[in-house]
């Protein structure tokens, strides 16, 4: 297929597609309606399964049964809708389940706007529901980096047991770019799922059972360092990220999603006035790509953690920096994106007054 | 030697958890006994609910998953509509079905998903330690409800079979009691029923179940028997509320 020109939310629904998707549910919220949108026709037409639930707090639950069943499973939203799907996430999560979730996160607290914002790091990476668990967290910048996510974001959900997020803003999703789906996907050897609950004439002599109750606490402490062991396994194998103009860069912006993008016409700002600045893009946000900081000259002066927030990655940026360079930040929330001239400001005040 | 009574291969070897008097497990018999007779025991799948019957799904022997407060005919809506072949029921208290939950039951009734339900109503929350329900008695004292429910303070106990009725997708809904083997009788019939009509595709069933708590209602087991006849039955009277018919009896 050539490229085509398509809306980040149809593209999503699309990859979703082509990754295997076998049913969604969901509830509707702006800026995320086109996911939903697309796949009640096309899902239909392909005999699989699309519902349209009462709530999100339904849509995370119907996620779980089908997920428990086997089958590949997703559920979109956006910032107030996935602060309802919290408490199924953390069930999932803890019955050890695949699925994909999507969401296109606007501004907040609260009822918020529907502009893009970034306002839902914690939400996504700390997780709203209750527990020690963990989402496999992806934060593409461009639609076509979220349609190659996408696309693998099953198989990843599948390798691992384990919920996949999506996270994009508003902006990337109702924005439109030329994209290709036909890149290849990375083959990975998927388990058998031999744990689904299909009913024993599937397994005789197993029940199969999808739970996360476990009222013994020896027992529990054991199930939760076995999660703790496959998150590890998951940091080792999945964290992703990339270095922008790193080489000599004597400031690095860490920034990621949209933020990223407008940081890139920044540096480009800046090292023609002579400013050599790098970037940090995480492409995983959980896992948090600290190796990445170690890419850092030791002669750097300082790194700016640039957010559509009030600050939130900058808790991770502080930990992986680990006291080695000067941190500072430039966030703009609610909606409003800054300019590129914005951020070569925030590199230039920082180089002034933070950094001496 | 004829063996004439054994306990029902829908049922696990797990010892049931169920206080004493109690008629969980008069229930869980019914719904294994009608999984075997109809068949149906190894496409079924148990949603478990949140309450007393948390651990069903170690009590039914078919695969099973253990769903969120609440939220088991959301789940159930999920396996059913992937695995359309399957068997799927929920097994929830009044407090899971009635209160936090209402909203996916009646989304799920009205939606005709094709699962059963088996709403156990003993009118007060047992496994948290006998808070008032949405479904508990004028006048019935519980631990925060001490001078007895108040119509004006809390309002009336909340009729889900009744309201139930109303809604299009409800293939078949009756209230039934175990508190006699004559009832015990027509709870199982009304069990039965509603699984065969799943196997059917015929839509949404539930079964309404008028259950007890002696721990919680602070009587003897023999006592709570009788209160279910007397008290609970008048506010929750048994019969068929809907029945779209049955053309392969």
């Amino acid at each position: 297929m050539a490229k085509i020109l398509m809306k980040g939310n149809e593209a999503i629904a699309l990859a979703a597609i082509k990754g295997g998707i076998d049913a969604f549910y969901g509830y509707p919220i702006t800026p995320q309606n086109e996911i939903p949108e697309y796949l009640s026709k096309h899902m239909l037409d392909l005999g699989r399964v699309f519902l349209q639930s009462e709530s999100e707090v339904s849509a995370i639950n119907m996620v779980y049964g089908a997920a428990g069943a086997g089958k590949r499973v997703m559920t979109s939203s956006s910032s107030p809708g996935i602060a309802l799907k919290q408490e199924g996430i953390s069930y999932i999560a803890a019955a050890e389940l695949p699925c994909v979730i999507v969401s296109v996160m606007r501004g907040g607290p609260g009822l918020g706007s529907i502009q893009p914002s970034q306002g839902d790091y914690y939400q996504a990476t700390r997780g709203g529901g209750n527990g020690d668990y963990q989402l496999i967290v992806y934060a593409p910048e461009s639609i076509q980096e979220t349609i190659d996510i996408m696309k693998d974001s099953f198989n990843i959900a599948d390798y691992y047991r384990n919920p996949v997020l999506v996270l994009v803003d508003g902006l990337i999703g109702q924005m439109m770019e030329s994209v290709d789906f036909d890149k290849p996907v990375k083959e990975r050897e998927l388990p058998e799922k031999d744990w689904a609950t299909n009913g024993t004439i599937n397994h005789p002599g197993r029940r199969n059972v999808a739970n996360s109750l476990h009222l013994d606490p020896y027992g529990l402490e054991q199930h939760n360092i076995h999660l703790q062991k496959k998150y590890n396994l998951i940091k080792e194998n999945e964290t992703a990220f990339e270095l922008v103009n790193m080489k000599d860069a004597e400031y690095v912006i860490v920034a990621y999603g949209t933020m990223a993008r407008i940081c890139r016409s920044a540096i480009e700002m800046l090292n023609e006035k002579g400013i050599k600045v790098g970037m940090i893009r995480p492409i995983t946000l959980w896992p948090f790509p600290e190796a990445a900081f170690d890419e850092i000259s030791e002669k750097a002066k300082g790194i700016l953690c640039c957010e559509l927030s009030m600050g939130q990655m900058i808790d991770d940026v502080l930990i992986a920096n680990n006291g080695r360079h000067k941190v500072g930040f430039f966030g703009r929330s609610g909606g409003v994106l800054p300019d590129p001239e914005e951020i070569v400001d925030a590199i230039v005040n920082f180089k002034d007054k933070v950094v001496k | 030697m004829r063996v004439k009574y054994e306990k029902s291969k829908g049922l696990t070897d797990t010892p049931l958890t169920y206080c004493p008097g109690c008629t969980h497990g008069i229930i869980h018999k019914l719904v294994a006994e009608s999984l075997v007779e109809l068949d149906i025991l190894d496409k079924a799948i148990a949603i478990a609910s949140v309450g007393c019957s948390v651990f069903s799904y170690q009590f039914f022997n078919c695969d099973a998953q253990q769903a969120p407060h609440g939220r088991a005919c959301a789940e159930a809506t999920g396996i059913k509509r992937v695995l359309p072949d399957n068997i799927v029921f929920t097994y929830q208290g009044d407090g899971d079905l009635a209160s936090i939950g209402i909203a996916e039951t009646i989304h799920a009734a009205n939606r005709g998903e094709n699962i059963t339900v088996i709403f156990v109503n003993n009118a007060i929350y047992g496994m948290t330690g006998g808070q008032m329900a949405p479904t508990s008695l004028i006048g019935q004292k519980t631990t925060t409800s001490q001078d007895g429910r108040d119509q004006a303070h809390h309002g009336n106990p909340i009729k889900i079979s009744e309201m139930f009725a109303t809604i299009d997708g409800v293939a078949y809904l009756e209230r039934v009691s175990v508190h006699d083997p004559k009832h015990y009788i027509k709870a199982k019939k009304a069990i039965k029923k509603a699984f065969r009509y799943q196997k059917e595709k015929r839509g949404f069933t539930m079964v309404e179940l008028i259950s007890t708590c002696p721990v919680n209602w602070g009587v003897k087991p023999v006592d709570a028997m009788k209160w279910v006849a007397s008290d609970m039955i008048p506010v929750f009277p048994l019969g068929v509320f809907k029945d779209k018919g049955a053309t392969n009896e």
